[in-house]
């Protein structure tokens, strides 16, 4: 059964590197639903955080494809409920749905949601959630005509804790 | 330059080592150009010869190689996928790193298909492609191709070097990732900017990159388990492949099924692990392999993998696929694992680590009738196949009589070359392997092509053996510039190209899976003993049996390369056959 599952890759910060990893997917004629890239907690360390529908046994292969790579330092698959996660959101929207007193500003405090910027046209509001709250919000500010909208990809921490960079240490001369 | 001129550490199917003729003088910190610096890295890595072809982008690599002419040789192949392919023989035959050089754009993209087939054969390459200037990256500059991008999906790692600064720690890490670990081949790609530039050159070889674990630690738990499986088994079954011979384990291989008394089945890359005739080898999986280990892979209570991947060609229809067995696989490749078939005891580790490990706890014994059962179906298949290929009463020579004719006739440590197809099954069925002998072929990407490259990088790489290539007609032309290589550099190869005028595995299929439609799969050929001859290499064309012997001895007995010219049966079928999509206990004897 598909489901939905989050891989978190360590690689080095290497030119070419995400290619590298994002060509495996493609070879499997895999979707890759959401991606997001970023230093990690060590300098010079990269992480990708990667969401994909996939089988079990599927994501079990990819991930072993992808630290098999040279400059893969660590790879691992997550269920959903393993983590704690968060994407970002951003909605443009005319100057005009606040002006119109239709109680724009109650929607963004009920949602958690904040006004980010108000320019000359444009007023920015930005929410930070889980993809389903990001979209109840864009329903919710629909109405009042959106100009532009952004979500970000999944980014991701394990609730437990692991040592991601034990392969650094016990890897030994050959 | 003359062929005789090659030297070899001949380092048959050995593990890697540092080299040990390290030349500290080489090593002197002193101002070189980016060129200069690649050639030097080369002679680092105990690099003795390369297989190449220049270009503008790379002229200043081969403008550096001018000076070093005494200390490396390079071998100017007629087109770069002869350079990659005979870089890859090269590797094979000698156990070293194949080093290939080839200029930006088509230069480098030529060099994609021996590089797809080494890393899917697992052969340690080091391919150097000139690039563009730095500064020219990404405008459409003339021969400007992502080479980087292109290869990425086929090398085991690629780097691309615009500062010269970076030669010596690029060039020294390519050489420990293709040979450390599962081999492959890797690409470094080097703009022209970075090749005129100078710096203070020093070198230090790779021990080790903090992301890459090539050897896993052998996990002693996992071999108890694994012999504890074999211990109790009744019906247990060995396939081996070519991570035997990577890791340079045939010795350890051979103690462990015969202590165990496993009869031992090889994948088209295992063949020549185990002397043919040895009492425990059961002959070839998978497609065009023996009748008796197909057939009883589904009887097996217990297979035991060693080094290699269950290929779709090797399993058949993986549903139905050692249905009675558990699987013991005993492997270094952690993706390998549980890719294809799932196993139930997984040893992660080098061939011969494992092997060396496990023989100390498996029990001594003899599977007599369990091995009986093969040979009762090999009969079978002498019968109702061999006898007929091997000593045909009449009609036009067979593909199977003259391997089998050549295998008698060839010394024991024979390097036998195959392209890909039908001449390429026969030969793997039908030539004798002493365990001296050599197999190189191209397995996993099947590359029509390659065995021309391939045996005159072999014989380069093993001066002292013999190199017989087998090749068909459609292959054949396929990389048939080479024979011009072949006589400049007086290459001692044995070329015998077995001529069905047509494109027989394809035609084959067609027969039996297409109504007879012959679509495409027709050739004619010109006179390729007056082509061989145009190139001053001499040959003979054979149509006449009672002539195989004398026409065999006299290639033999020809100094220097020699050109045979194989009449066969035009429409000859290779059998058995597990048909696409079938089970292997469904081969087909006819």
């Amino acid at each position: 059964m598909k489901q939905e599952y989050t891989l978190s890759i360590f690689t080095e910060n290497h030119i070419g590197m995400l290619h590298r990893v994002t060509i495996i997917f493609t070879r499997r004629h895999i979707n890759i639903e959401s991606i997001t890239a970023s230093q990690s907690e060590v300098e010079g360390i990269h992480r990708y955080t990667i969401v994909i529908r996939e089988e079990l046994e599927q994501v079990q292969k990819v991930v072993k494809q992808i630290e098999k790579q040279v400059d893969v330092i660590r790879a691992h698959y997550h269920k959903t409920d393993e983590l704690i996660y968060q994407e970002i959101a951003l909605y443009k929207l005319s100057v005009s749905a606040i002006r119109d007193g239709l109680g724009i500003e109650t929607i963004i405090r009920e949602n958690n949601a904040r006004l980010l910027t108000i320019e000359k046209d444009h007023l920015i509001i930005e929410k930070t959630g889980h993809k389903e709250e990001t979209a109840e919000l864009f329903e919710k500010l629909k109405p009042f005509g959106i100009v532009e909208f952004v979500r970000s990809g999944r980014v991701a921490i394990m609730k437990d804790t692991v040592n991601e960079f034990e392969k650094l240490e016990y890897n030994e001369e050959v | 330059m003359k062929g005789s001129e090659f030297s070899s550490a001949g380092n048959l199917k050995g593990t890697y080592s540092f080299p040990d003729n390290f030349n500290p003088e080489l090593n002197k910190p002193a101002k070189v150009s980016g060129a200069e610096a690649i050639i030097k890295s080369l002679l680092m890595e105990g690099v003795e010869t390369i297989f190449g072809y220049p270009g503008g982008a790379i002229m200043p690599v081969y403008d550096a190689l001018y000076d070093y002419r005494d200390k490396v040789n390079h071998v100017l192949t007629r087109h770069e996928q002869g350079a990659v392919h005979a870089a890859q023989g090269y590797a094979r035959a000698s156990g070293k790193v194949g080093v290939c050089f080839a200029t930006s754009g088509p230069g480098a993209t030529n060099l994609i298909t021996g590089i797809a087939d080494a890393f899917i054969d697992s052969t340690p390459l080091v391919c150097i492609t000139g690039q563009v200037g730095s500064f020219l990256l990404g405008t459409d500059a003339f021969q400007e191709t992502d080479v980087v991008g292109i290869s990425m999906p086929v090398t085991k790692w690629n780097y691309q070097v615009t500062n010269a600064e970076e030669i010596p720690t690029a060039i020294a890490n390519a050489f420990y990732i293709a040979k450390s670990g599962r081999p492959g081949p890797v690409v470094i790609d080097i703009t022209k900017d970075a090749q005129f530039s100078e710096f203070v050159y020093y070198y230090q070889s790779a021990k080790k990159i903090r992301s890459y674990q090539p050897k896993p630690k052998l996990n002693i738990e996992q071999v108890k388990a694994a012999a504890t499986l074999i211990n109790k088994s009744e019906k247990p079954l060995v396939l081996f492949g070519q991570g035997v011979s990577l890791s340079g384990a045939d010795t350890e291989f051979r103690k462990f099924i015969e202590k165990t008394g496993i009869p031992a089945a090889w994948t088209l890359l295992g063949i020549s692990s185990l002397p043919t005739t040895h009492p425990l080898n059961v002959g070839m999986l998978g497609m065009h392999g023996n009748y008796g280990p197909n057939k009883l892979t589904n009887e097996a209570d217990l297979i035991i993998a060693i080094g290699m991947r269950f290929d779709d060609r090797v399993t058949g229809d993986l549903k139905r696929y050692a249905t009675n067995a558990k699987i013991i696989h005993i492997e270094i490749d952690d993706a390998e694992i549980d890719k294809n078939v799932k196993t139930d005891v997984a040893v992660h580790a080098d061939a011969k680590e494992a092997l060396t490990s496990l023989v100390n706890f498996v029990d001594k014994k003899n599977h007599e009738k369990w091995l009986s059962s093969f040979n009762t179906l090999y009969d079978e298949e002498f019968d109702q196949v061999i006898s007929k290929e091997i000593k045909p009463d009449a009609g036009k020579l067979r593909m199977a009589e003259v391997v089998k004719k050549l295998s008698e006739k060839t010394p024991d440590d024979t390097i036998v070359v195959t392209d890909v197809g039908q001449h390429q099954m026969v030969t793997a069925r039908y030539f004798e392997h002493s365990g001296k002998s050599l197999s190189i072929t191209s397995g996993g990407l099947g590359t029509m092509g390659f065995c021309l490259p391939a045996s005159m990088g072999a014989k380069i790489g093993s001066t002292d053996k013999s190199v017989l290539a087998i090749i068909g007609d459609g292959g054949f032309q396929m990389t048939i510039q080479e024979l011009a290589t072949i006589a400049q550099y007086k290459i001692g190869i044995k070329i015998v190209v077995l001529n069905n005028q047509f494109l027989g595995m394809v035609r084959q299929w067609q027969e039996l899976f297409f109504e007879s439609r012959y679509s495409f799969t027709e050739m004619t050929n010109p006179d390729f003993v007056k082509i061989a001859d145009g190139f001053g290499i001499p040959g003979r064309r054979l149509d006449q049996r009672e002539h195989l012997d004398s026409s065999i001895d006299e290639m033999l007995s020809t100094e220097g390369p020699y050109f045979l010219e194989v009449m066969v049966e035009q429409e000859d079928n290779v059998f058995p056959m597990v048909p696409t999509g079938a089970s292997v206990s469904e081969i087909r004897l006819s």
